[in-house]
């Protein structure tokens, strides 16, 4: 088909509309960071100019709001991490029993991984909170790392079914034949096929797990386990006449980068295709 | 280097379908084996059964005399070709063709894993190749890396699964005559499954014929061919196909739709008692009967016929000449064609003509049998009745010599070529006094 200037224009229009939508609160609170908090009411999109300001970045970082931020990056980095870990391990070994082999009950793990994950996560909070308090889960990572599994576990499952699908078995089976024991060939012949649907559902379930607020707010009490979009709303003014949304502006900018950088890093593993080539095409 | 031999072979699925039936076949050490057969008739289930892909519901299969029924695929050693070649994209040519190399751990230095591939990329013209991705390989290269993967190894055995069937014609020739080579130099056990008979006659040793998961006969290319054990073998194998006309036999004489033939009395006995019958005539057992010679003539029948078409080929030419077959023969010869994969079978008769011939369809001519060869097969069982089974032993019995003797002057000219190699040729010697 043959796009004439006109559609051309019609499509960029409609881009740039949805890309502003979508990027303008981000930019707004781009914006904000930079601004002093006498300017925060200056009524306009950009900070007064001459009084742009990295005191936000300065107080978060190294300032009074150090300890605050600071151990709850560490706090997030670290449990997003390790509950992404366990979840693309656990999945990639379900998600592969589930495309390969034919067991009683397969169709009942994928329903109940289903239900699991469009289950509301505020009606469980109230529970886990007692239960938590009562063996001394509270205010610790691992209290935190068993939700996000319930969290992430799910979709990873799925995603990684429908990928494992997509591989051709005769690889397995070729391997086997070749001499490799069924972990060799699993290992060797489909997880570096595997890769990019490995990478993406991890990328997938490390934003669960980064973006969650409601049990990061509701299981941990201290700066021990508190994660960074529950930290958000503990941060204070300089006097309580100062309202933080300078800091907190800032604060989100920095929790963005990782996302961003980690998009960026594994673009490549993302984008599939790997498997052309493997049989007749 | 190996036989395998299968013993009463079944596979079963869950829902109590035998896909396999009950198959014995003894396949000797560098013997080469075909399974054909038209599709589900269970060829390539009975060929993952042999390398372990597919587990046995009651059955040995016995390697080297060792039952192996429950043994894992890797602990089998028998090299496979996949259909659709199953290489590892992620891996270039050379380690594609490493992977079982590097799987037995600790049995192969890197010098040698170099060597082997190196020789069997050599032996398969993928030198240039070998730093490549199998993505950016063509179908025919594709096809080499997985034979590749194969010969690296010492296996015991190769067994094809249609290795062939996604190729074009012309590649598909090619790629026949390397297999068979290779077999020969090598000599090591084959089986082949392929629907293609081209393929069987060629390749095989022997050819075992299966329908719905039942051996119907095992034997070299040409018993088959000239001796079938029954309708379905006659049918199957040949092209264009065997002719069936439904005859009676009247004071030795076969009375068909396309006139009386006269038969040997020898062939005319094997019949008797028997209302009717349904002659098998190949049809290059037809010929123009102006252009047989006079010495040849007594030993077929003349009749007249009318052709409806005929093809010219060059180096010979189809006629057609079409019967109306009583309802019940009807329904025999459709049964006959839905066995064998095909549409329904148009009751006709196709001859094979001289290219010289004039005749021309629309006009009766005179057409010469030669009735010494033709069969004739029991319309119920589809028993051949006129198979001669010492001359079809003769026959397999002079494959299986000729194959001991290809295999050794094989050998032996790959000898001469590599004095220096110690790798494919060097087992060579124990396994010549195979008979």
């Amino acid at each position: 088909m043959k796009s004439t200037g006109r559609q051309k224009l019609v499509w960029t229009i409609i881009s740039i509309a949805v890309l502003v939508y979508a990027l303008f609160p981000v930019a707004s609170i781009l914006a904000t960071s930079f601004k002093s908090p006498g300017d925060l009411t200056n009524g306009r999109f950009l900070p007064t100019p001459g009084l742009a300001t990295l005191a936000n970045y300065e107080q978060i970082l190294v300032g009074d709001a150090q300890g605050l931020f600071l151990t709850a990056l560490w706090n997030s980095i670290g449990i997003s991490l390790i509950a992404t870990f366990i979840a693309v391990v656990l999945a990639t070994l379900c998600a592969y029993a589930i495309a390969r082999l034919d067991f009683p009950g397969k169709k009942l793990i994928l329903t109940t991984a289903l239900a699991v994950s469009i289950f509301p996560v505020i009606s469980i909070v109230t529970p886990l909170f007692n239960l938590w308090r009562n063996i001394g889960l509270y205010d610790t990572w691992l209290g935190l790392i068993i939700p996000y599994l319930s969290l992430t576990l799910p979709i990873s499952i799925w995603t990684l079914a429908a990928f494992f699908r997509q591989i051709p078995w005769e690889l397995e089976q070729a391997a086997q034949v070749d001499g490799a024991t069924t972990w060799q060939a699993f290992r060797k012949a489909i997880v570096p096929l595997a890769a990019p649907g490995v990478f993406t559902t991890a990328i997938i379930a490390f934003f669960i797990a980064w973006n969650d607020f409601v049990y990061g707010i509701s299981l941990t009490s201290t700066e021990a386990a508190r994660p960074v979009p529950a930290a958000l709303a503990f941060f204070t003014g300089a006097s309580q006449f100062e309202s933080p949304t300078g800091a907190i502006s800032a604060a989100a900018i920095i929790v963005t980068i990782p996302v961003v950088l980690l998009v960026l890093l594994f673009q490549r593993q993302i984008v599939s295709g790997l498997t052309q080539g493997a049989v007749k095409g | 280097m190996a036989s395998i031999t299968l013993k009463n072979l079944v596979k079963q699925y869950g829902d109590g379908f035998p896909a396999v039936n009950d198959i014995s076949i003894d396949i000797e050490d560098g013997e080469f084996i075909i399974l054909v057969g038209p599709s589900g008739c269970g060829k390539s289930t009975l060929l993952r059964m042999i390398v372990g892909l597919e587990d046995i519901t009651s059955g040995d299969l016995y390697i080297n005399g060792e039952r192996v029924n429950s043994k894992a695929p890797r602990d089998r050693n028998l090299a496979m070709v996949f259909q659709n070649y199953a290489l590892y994209p992620h891996l270039t040519v050379f380690e594609n063709i490493a992977f079982p190399l590097r799987l037995a751990k600790g049995r192969h230095s890197e010098e040698e894993v170099q060597r082997l591939v190196t020789e069997a990329a050599a032996t398969l013209e993928l030198t240039d190749h070998l730093q490549r991705k199998p993505a950016n390989l063509s179908g025919g290269q594709r096809q080499r890396v997985a034979m590749g993967r194969a010969i690296v190894r010492q296996a015991d055995a190769f067994l094809f699964d249609e290795p062939l069937s996604n190729l074009d014609a012309k590649l598909r020739g090619q790629m026949r005559s390397e297999i068979s080579q290779m077999q020969r130099r090598l000599g090591t056990t084959s089986v082949y499954v392929t629907h293609d008979q081209t393929e069987a006659m060629t390749l095989g040793d022997r050819v075992a014929v299966l329908k719905k998961g039942e051996l119907q006969q095992i034997a070299s290319p040409r018993e088959l061919y000239e001796q079938p054990v029954n309708l379905f073998v006659a049918g199957f194998i040949g092209s264009p196909s065997m002719n069936f006309l439904p005859a009676t036999i009247e004071n030795g004489k076969l009375q068909t739709s396309l006139g009386a033939l006269d038969i040997p009395a020898d062939r005319a006995a094997k019949a008797a008692g028997r209302k009717v019958v349904l002659v098998g005539v190949r049809p290059e057992f037809f010929e123009d009967a102006k252009l047989v010679d006079e010495a040849k003539k007594p030993h077929g029948s003349t009749f007249k016929a009318t052709l409806t078409h005929t093809e010219w080929l060059g180096n010979e030419q189809y006629g057609y000449i079409n019967f109306d077959p009583s309802p019940e023969v009807r329904e025999l010869l459709n049964n006959l064609a839905r066995d064998m994969d095909a549409d329904e079978l148009r009751p006709q008769v196709v001859v094979t003509l001289d290219a010289a011939s004039r005749i021309r369809g629309g006009r009766e001519s005179e057409i010469w049998l030669d009735t010494r060869k033709l069969h004739l097969f029991d319309p119920e069982t589809g028993e051949n009745l006129t198979r001669d089974a010492e001359a079809g032993a003769a026959l397999t019995a002079e494959a299986n010599e000729e194959r001991a003797e290809e295999i050794a002057s094989a050998r032996d000219a790959d000898h001469e070529h590599s004095t220096t190699s110690t790798g494919n040729g060097g087992g060579g010697g124990s396994h010549r006094a195979v008979s």
